[in-house]
């Protein structure tokens, strides 16, 4: 067991190593000259080589890729010359806002897509199938802006039940944040309940045409229990990666549902260290990213050892 | 789901039934996709008004005689500029996955017959690439380059590159067990005639079918960029910008937004089906993405 | 004569395929006395498998079932849904065949007993732990307490049957259905099953359906014996009668592809040539005749019904039965 999480660490720290390098590429080659930047109306040609200097922007690119690396590995991910916050402290802000969208998010889509996944697989090759089966195809060709703008127009705008846009801090005002969040993260559940309901619908009826199910059956258990604790353990592994990987995904912050509906989460984040040129925040917020996403897949791996007691025993 | 998918205790019975049920949607889905390419390839020489003449004093105007679909915010016929969105959306949607599958089917075929050193790198490489967030990639690319339908293609084909490349990679060792390339090796023939002449043929079935799939995530991605206002630049009318734009009038002229909507969501579903219904052809068992 | 427990009256099993509805089960008429054992003998596809679903109402969705499955008074076709599900377990119990396959290989062994003894008895967790222990021993596995907390796939073959069989006989039912329950297991433990199963049928005066394709394993161990081919029973008699005087020639040439210890080394397995029919395309006349010795023109063209001329309790399905004159058969 150890070993294998050995394993799984070795491979994945030369892929974040790998990402923070290709980011340094990226944001070394925005044009825009930094220090010009910064100073403003008050550059001159002096102060400009002056604060490069200082900055350390002339000396070449490794040098400064060894710089930051060395840095980072000592927890300081550099200083945003916009803002001089921390870029610890700009993630730690924002943070807490993508979490729980994401959470929500995926809490609903999970709601969703489960029981309707088990429906599906019980009453498989029946008429409600083929409709639920349908609709979650039709859902797959609905991307997430569509969704938002529909979601918006019925409850905003007709219905006005819920704010477009607008946020407000937990400490603040707990039901109004969470009513902030109610549109976006059905947005974002929307795009993914068809696929967990997909795979889950999918392993389940292989599932249920197995022998042990038909023991089940002949033991005389309750229905219900032979679909929530017979079929539904050994049929999740699909579904527990795909929900891992969707978190990995959302942890880069769900860049559109955040724009369209003005949550300060780290998406945009993100997007307006881009637009400032602030590549030191960017640096550091697409490393944390990477590194959330590979964590993620990380506990994934972990928890099929807790799901399928033979990986766990060392054989599959 | 396979729009030909069978279900439930397979073993002996099958649903002939659902074959006939398949043809119809899958028909529809290429009659929209044949409707609506052919409308934005002869948009030049239809006879429908400018997409970008504005007319301030018929702003927001429902359908009428001298437009069709009535007009959008600043006055502009939104039949002319949906057909001219259909031209950027479909240029982009079809251009775009052509790079991801030739560089990455190229790819995925060679590390999954090569094996090796090369295999290990290539999935490295792809999972680096997946494990960095993507619209940031789109984002600092066009700040660098420029917005440009050109710049928007190249980006989102690349985006798309390491997907092809795990299908190909995937469809290429199942296939490199199988006898006829055992038996090619057999007769002496070189590793690029293997790959040209008994493994490409084979490989290139699921490709395409992903290749249409990809097709509707790339309108979906151009959609979103324009949509933030980061893609294509104005006044070239696509779909998500005019979602976009549309958005602020929600409350007056719901149309404004939700005829692009429409029309892209009918798009992006026609190539999935297709795409899916070539997929279940290919690849017997469910699908699963 | 004791009411029988288990009457199996005109039961026929029919699956729709793509070529046509298959027949796996051609009435089929059985009975079972309370206590008592029935062996049912046959090759993979006859239909003894189909048969026992059918009885434990376990058929895939598309099967269609017509007959009566009389058990214990109560036709088991008819029942509703929570009446069977009440049945199983306390009254009606089945092992089978491969216990990899049967037993949950996520939920521990512990769980699958306990479960069953809390669904029908009502016991708490405690009392089904220790009780989950006590079947465990019964059925010889040692350290039971400890096999509770493992899964399936840490146990070796035998034991995982033995588990299955103490899931079965957990909640004391009268009817035990063991579809080939020796067949997935090594040869060595063949035989510890099946002095098992026999014990225990003894010491709770079970009735017992031993269904196998071995010949051998129903000698000795039960009472009476149906053979079935191609979907119907085509011989059935009480074991001691049918093995002194075998009537079908498919059962003597079932009893003849046994190897015996005392034939001299290196004689050839006589085995039987040719196929069973394809079910989708029935015979019009005997299903046997093709691989028959004996079978002649009207063998071919009509199916000899299951009968009992000599009223001796022997039932036999041939127009020319072994060891009877023509004249007799007539």
């Amino acid at each position: 067991m150890a070993r294998f999480i050995g394993q799984r660490l070795a491979y994945l720290l030369p892929v974040l190593l790998a990402v923070s390098v290709l980011t340094f590429l990226i944001a070394s080659l925005l044009p825009g000259d930094l220090a010009y930047t910064i100073l403003g109306d008050q550059a001159t040609p002096e102060k400009v080589a002056a604060l490069r200097a200082q900055m350390g922007l002339d000396l070449p690119i490794w040098q400064r890729y060894g710089l930051w690396l060395w840095d980072a590995l000592h927890g300081d991910l550099g200083r945003s010359f916009r803002t001089g916050e921390t870029v610890l402290n700009a993630v730690l802000e924002r943070l807490p806002v993508s979490l729980e969208l994401m959470v929500m998010a995926e809490l609903i889509g999970l709601a969703i897509g489960i029981p309707l996944a088990i429906l599906c697989a019980v009453k498989s090759g029946s008429a409600i199938d083929r409709f639920l089966t349908g609709l979650a195809f039709g859902n797959l060709s609905l991307p997430s802006f569509l969704v938002a703008i529909l979601l918006i127009y019925l409850f905003a705008v007709q219905l006005n039940w819920l704010p477009a846009t607008g946020w407000v801090p937990f400490s603040e005002d707990p039901l109004g944040n969470l009513r902030s969040f109610v549109l976006p993260a059905l947005t974002l559940a929307f795009a993914e309940w068809p696929a967990l309901m997909r795979v889950l619908r999918s392993d389940m009826i292989a599932t249920l045409q197995e022998d042990f199910i038909a023991m089940a059956k002949a033991k005389g258990l309750r229905p219900a229990r032979i679909l929530l604790v017979h079929a539904l353990k050994p049929s999740s592994l699909t579904l527990v990666t795909v929900t891992g990987i969707n978190i990995g995904r959302l942890i880069g912050g769900a860049v559109i549902v955040e724009t369209i509906f003005a949550l300060p989460g780290i998406g945009r984040l993100l997007v307006g260290a881009i637009y400032a040129r602030d590549f030191i925040i960017l640096q550091g917020v697409v490393l944390f990213v990477a590194a959330g996403f590979v964590v993620v897949n990380f506990i994934v791996d972990m928890l099929y050892a807790v799901l399928d007691p033979r990986i766990r025993h060392g054989r599959a | 789901m396979a729009v030909l998918e069978i279900e439930g205790d397979t073993a002996l019975v099958s649903p002939v039934r659902k074959r006939r049920r398949a043809g119809g949607l899958f028909l529809a889905a290429v009659a929209w996709i044949v409707l609506i390419g052919l409308a934005a390839a002869l948009a030049g020489v239809l006879p429908i008004q400018s997409p970008t003449d504005l007319d301030m004093l018929a702003r927001r105007e429902p359908p009428s005689a001298e437009h069709w679909l009535g007009t959008d915010q600043l006055g502009r016929d939104m039949l002319a500029r949906l057909i001219y969105g259909a031209r950027i959306s479909l240029t982009v949607g079809l251009l775009a996955p052509v790079i991801g599958v030739s560089v990455g089917g190229c790819l995925g075929m060679l590390a999954g017959y090569f094996r090796g050193r090369f295999e290990t790198l290539t999935v490295g490489g792809v999972d680096v690439l997946l494990a960095f967030p993507p619209l940031v990639f789109a984002l600092a690319v066009t700040a660098y380059l420029g917005q440009s339908v050109l710049n928007i293609t190249l980006v989102i084909g690349v985006l798309g590159i390491p997907a092809f490349t795990r299908v190909a990679r995937a469809v290429t060792l199942s296939l490199s067990e199988r006898e006829f390339v055992t038996a090619a090796r057999a007769l002496g023939a070189t590793h690029a005639r293997i790959l040209l002449r008994e493994l490409l043929p084979n490989v290139a079935l699921p490709l395409l079918a992903f290749f249409l799939l990809g097709v509707a995530v790339s309108i979906v991605v151009e959609g979103a960029l324009s949509f933030l206002g980061l893609g294509v630049p104005p006044p070239a009318p696509s779909w998500g910008s005019m979602i976009g734009e549309g958005r602020e009038s929600l409350d007056i002229a719901p149309w404004l937004a939700f005829l692009p909507a429409l029309f892209m969501f009918l798009s992006v579903l026609a190539f999935n089906i297709v795409g899916d219904t070539l997929r279940a052809l290919t690849d017997p068992r469910p699908g699963t993405l | 004569m004791t009411a029988p427990l288990l009457s199996i009256e005109g039961v026929s099993v029919d699956l729709p395929t793509p070529r046509g509805p298959l027949r796996a089960v051609d009435n089929v008429d059985l009975s079972l006395a309370p206590g008592r054992t029935l062996g049912v003998v046959g090759e993979s596809g006859c239909g003894k498998t189909m048969l026992s679903r059918a009885i434990l109402q376990l058929l895939p969705k598309r099967a269609r079932l017509s007959g009566r499955v009389m058990f214990a008074g109560r036709d088991l076709a008819s029942l509703p849904a929570e009446a069977l599900r009440r049945l199983r377990g306390p009254e009606l119990a089945v092992v089978f065949q491969d216990p990899m396959t049967s037993l949950n290989p996520v939920l521990t062994v512990g769980t699958q007993i306990i479960e069953t003894l809390q669904a029908h008895l009502g016991m708490d967790a405690a009392a089904a732990a220790a009780r989950g222990a006590e079947l465990l021993a019964a059925v010889g596995i040692p350290a039971p307490a400890q096999r509770l907390r493992q899964y399936p796939h840490q146990l070796s073959g035998g034991m995982r049957q033995r588990v299955a069989i103490a899931i079965a006989l957990s909640c004391e039912p009268k009817l035990l259905i063991a579809d080939e329950p020796t067949t997935a297991l090594d040869v060595t433990v063949q035989a510890q099953i099946l002095d098992l199963l026999a014990r225990e049928q003894q010491r709770r005066h079970m009735a017992m359906i031993l269904i196998t394709h071995d010949l051998g394993v129903v000698a000795g161990r039960t009472d009476e014996v149906a053979v079935m081919y191609a979907g119907r029973i085509v011989e059935r008699a009480p074991t001691l009668k049918l093995f002194a005087r075998m009537r079908m020639p498919y059962t003597e040439a079932l009893l003849a592809a046994i190897p015996k210890l005392d034939s001299p080394p290196h004689t050839p397995l006589p085995a039987i040539a040719g196929r069973p029919p394809d079910p989708t395309r029935p015979l019009a006349g005997c299903s046997f005749a093709p691989r028959c010795r004996y079978a002649d023109g009207r063998c071919r063209a009509a199916k000899p019904p299951l009968a009992d001329p000599e009223r001796a309790g022997t039932l036999y399905a041939c127009w020319h039965p072994l060891g009877v004159s023509e004249a007799a058969s007539a």
